[in-house]
């Protein structure tokens, strides 16, 4: 049988970076190959490579026997390859059916959009899923697991016979993944390839036929699932790193609690959230996507309104209605959105640590000593190995890693005392990543109480002393660090208001 | 995610990257103000001579005092369409002091520089505190500085019989007296010291690099604890006490305050400013060029009337000119990334 894709030797380089190394990696029909490796290790680059979006440096790849060299994405479109994106990128204010169609929708007289034949579309395509989904229904308000859906019916209406699904399971609920699965299960039987990107093991053992995994922009080996144990590919994922690497617990029971929150509540987003964070403890928030991890950090901090809560800093009651408030209270809170919240991108690597402690830097009638800003700047750039060629250098010039180690900077010049993270390592390469982990790791044990929000299990299960998981806006548990493993958090993470299975049925099944 | 990598490894000069891209901008409209004082004396004999320069140089000083207040607020930024009836109300609010209630002259100079600080608060309130998006903010003041002028004049001017003197502020010429081959009149001078008085506050202090900050991304500085509401009014108040002394210069210009003239001045000053290359998405301008935007149409204004072209035809010569700057600025900008 000729493979639908074949990729081989594929090398892609980014000025400084050897984003992909002799990748090779194929498909047939009829199979679900799953593509493993932490965050940074190249998979979504070499996703990229194979839809279009990057052109390849070098190597070949060869869709059903034919070479084939996509300079667009929509050229690897009509060659029947379809990408499921994390974030959904469907239009909420559009129908089902139009977002279905959008851009190629069936017309009368060539220019009247024939919205019946459209329905019709989309009714058959759904037919065919053997989903229940009404076609003229807005997208707006519709669950995670129903707009996946729609964006599978997009791709198979491009004719597709390759899908690419990256994290579908992320937002889902066990029985929307079962759903999700039952459709997988038709496409492959329908002679339909699909690449299936995902970090949990048991949908990977559950769904696909082989897997290959990457680290560090290289393919480490691919197997048959059915004939792989779960160590065998965790070691291939993490490489020698994860002996290194583990957590160092420390014994936090005497130190004195830095940040204690009470009763937190804004509607149905956060709901009665009580916690207490020691001095030098790093305390991981997991949870799925939408949990709310992100309001209580923001509600802490004062960026958004809460209905009823208490925040204590060191025992002290403190009132918190804005970001002032907070840092004033001694409370820093790191965006997982470094670009939009975080960083004024046009101005210098200088300004940009400096900005928001001007106080310190002011002489008499508000003029900037920025001897002593470039001094400080400096300092930080050497302390945290800033990687930039100089402290006027514009930020949006810098890489990912490297402007999250300025927001970082900038906070720690300061001096909070609770420094809450959101997704520190977003879109960082795995170099710069265990950078990060050992200055947060640092931070703690200079006696600084950390939060760490992050969606990553092996990032929260490598830096947290200790761990609160939540789901739907509830604090659904706390487990200690160092001892849980990512099935006791997802079975937090899943314990939604609705759940009919215990988490010890989940763990037995 | 597509990191975008360090491109040089070696130390860049420093300074010079801070205001790069405005540089550049700058440049081109400073050369086209060359070419077009080249090419109206080419055109006319007339129009090279120095009073028609200390003309041009007048007939900008107005614009140009407004077209500074209109930069600090673009950079955050914002937009302000009130600077036009601002001024006027400001001009009105020194005439009453001054003729109405016979006040010393220096109290009339204070009242006009404080009537625009304080309106300035109030647009900086409406928009940084009442969160109104500073079109609709400024658009509102616009209307009712407008409708304040004309009440508390009756809608009928004041001289400024009972002020001697009141008219050198902006038309006397303290350099004429010590060169009198060289009659700058004051109007000039005081633009250029509060250019320079501007350029130094938005370039070495604090309230300077925050008004760039809250235009590169104002809730990352929201969110990083700045207080950005406080510093926003501040920017807006300082905004409209130069629109104050944008209100002295007409006045003193005049010898009287018009309560009907303003709208339209707003404008010329964001006219102006886009010439001279700020960016209406903020972050990003500089005084000078603002300064270079001002004497552009000023020169323009005055080299097609030297020329006998119709009035008519300046304006749309004027609006070329603004599309055709902006469009060399989108054209650097995508050829750079």
């Amino acid at each position: 049988m000729t493979p639908l894709i074949e990729m081989q030797g594929i090398e892609k380089r980014f000025p400084g970076v050897y984003a992909l190394r002799n990748v090779n990696f194929d498909l047939y029909p009829g199979e679900v190959h799953a593509l493993m490796g932490e965050n940074g290790a190249g998979k979504s680059t070499l996703m990229k490579v194979l839809s279009g979006v990057y052109l390849r440096d070098g190597g070949h790849v060869r869709i059903a026997g034919e070479e084939v060299d996509f300079t667009n994405p929509r050229a690897a479109q009509d060659a029947g390859i379809g990408i499921i994106h994390q974030e959904l990128s469907l239009m909420n204010d559009l129908s089902v059916a139009q977002n279905i169609f959008v851009g190629r929708e069936p017309r009368r007289m060539g220019f009247i959009i024939d919205d019946r034949q459209m329905m019709r579309d989309a009714a058959a395509l759904f037919a065919q899923m053997n989903v229940a989904l009404d076609p003229e229904r807005l997208v707006q308000g519709m669950s995670i697991a129903k707009q996946q859906m729609v964006e599978i019916a997009k791709a198979l209406s491009h004719d597709t016979r390759v899908l690419v699904m990256d994290e579908p399971t992320a937002a889902l609920n066990e029985r929307e993944i079962d759903e999700l699965f039952r459709i997988i299960g038709q496409l492959r039987a329908a002679g339909k390839g699909i690449i299936y990107i995902s970090h949990k093991m048991d949908e990977i053992r559950r769904i696909s036929d082989r897997v290959t995994v990457m680290r560090d922009g290289q393919t480490i080996g691919t197997r048959a699932t059915a004939e792989t144990s779960l160590d065998e590919i965790i070691s291939m994922m993490v490489g020698r790193a994860l002996t290194q690497e583990e957590a160092q617990i420390p014994d936090l029971s005497a130190a004195p609690v830095a940040l204690e929150v009470r009763n937190l509540t804004r509607g149905r987003e956060i709901r009665d959230v009580s916690f207490t964070l020691r001095k030098g403890e790093i305390l991981g928030f997991a949870g799925l996507m939408g949990a709310g991890r992100t309001e209580v950090a923001r509600a802490i901090f004062g960026a958004d309104p809460v209905e009823r809560g208490e925040v204590f800093v060191h025992g002290t009651r403190k009132r918190i209605r804005t970001p002032v408030d907070a840092v004033r209270a001694g409370i820093g809170y790191l965006s997982e959105d470094r670009k939009h919240y975080g960083l004024a991108l046009p101005m210098s690597v200088r300004d940009n640590i400096a900005l928001t402690s001007f106080d310190k830097f002011q002489r008499l009638g508000g003029l900037l000593d920025e001897g002593a800003m470039a001094k400080v700047a400096k300092d930080s750039i050497r302390t945290l190995d800033i990687r930039t060629p100089s402290d006027a250098q514009e930020v949006r010039l810098l890489s990912g890693g490297n402007q999250q180690k300025i927001v970082i900077a900038k906070w720690l010049l300061r001096d909070c005392e609770v420094l809450i993270f959101d997704e520190p390592t977003r879109g960082i390469d795995v170099g710069a990543k265990s950078e990060i982990y050992r200055l947060l790791n640092s931070l703690a044990a200079e006696g600084r109480a950390i939060i760490v929000i992050s969606s990553e299990l092996p990032e929260i299960l490598r830096l947290s002393h200790r761990i609160a998981v939540m789901c739907e806006g509830r604090l659904t548990g706390f487990l200690p660090g160092g001892r849980a493993t990512q099935e006791q958090i997802m079975a937090l993470a899943t314990q939604t208001d609705r759940s009919i299975v215990s988490p010890a049925e989940q763990e037995s099944a | 995610m597509t990191e975008i990598p360090t491109p040089r490894t070696a130390s860049s000069p420093e300074r010079v990257n801070f205001f790069a891209t405005a540089t550049a901008q700058r440049m081109l409209a400073f050369a086209s103000l060359i070419i077009m004082l080249i090419m109206f004396s080419v055109l006319s004999p007339n129009f090279m001579q120095t009073n028609n320069m200390i003309a041009i140089l007048q007939a900008a000083s107005i614009n140009g005092v407004l077209a500074i207040a209109v930069t600090l607020i673009i950079i955050t930024g914002g937009i302000d369409l009130s600077v036009g009836t601002m001024m006027t109300f400001c001009a009105v609010i020194c005439a009453i002091v001054l003729t109405n209630l016979g006040m010393p002259l220096w109290t009339g100079v204070v009242a006009a520089i404080l009537t625009g600080a304080v309106a300035g608060f109030i647009s900086g309130t409406f928009v940084a505190r009442m969160m109104i998006p500073p079109f609709i903010a400024t658009l509102g003041m616009m209307m009712i500085l407008r409708g304040l002028s004309l009440i508390s004049t009756g809608a009928r001017p004041i001289y400024f019989n009972n002020t001697p003197g009141f008219d050198q502020i902006a038309r006397g010429s303290l350099v004429g007296k010590v060169f009198p081959a060289l009659p700058l009149p004051n109007g000039v001078l005081i633009l250029f010291a509060v250019a320079l008085a501007v350029s130094f506050i938005l370039n070495r202090t604090v309230l300077g690099r925050y008004t760039y900050a809250l235009g590169s991304n104002e809730e990352a500085m929201r969110l990083s604890g700045v207080n950005t509401a406080a510093w926003k009014t501040a920017i807006y108040t300082l905004a409209g006490g130069i629109v104050g002394i944008a209100g002295l210069l007409i006045a003193s210009r005049l010898n009287s305050a018009q309560p009907a003239l303003g709208m339209g001045y707003e404008l010329e000053a964001i006219a102006a400013v886009v010439i001279g290359g700020t960016s209406l998405s903020g972050g990003r301008g500089t005084i000078l060029g603002s300064l270079i935007g001002a004497l552009i149409i000023a020169v323009l204004a005055n080299g097609l009337r030297v020329l006998s072209v119709a009035q008519e035809w300046q304006i749309v010569a004027m609006g070329l000119i603004i599309i055709a700057a902006v469009y060399a600025d989108q054209l650097r900008r995508q050829k750079t990334g």
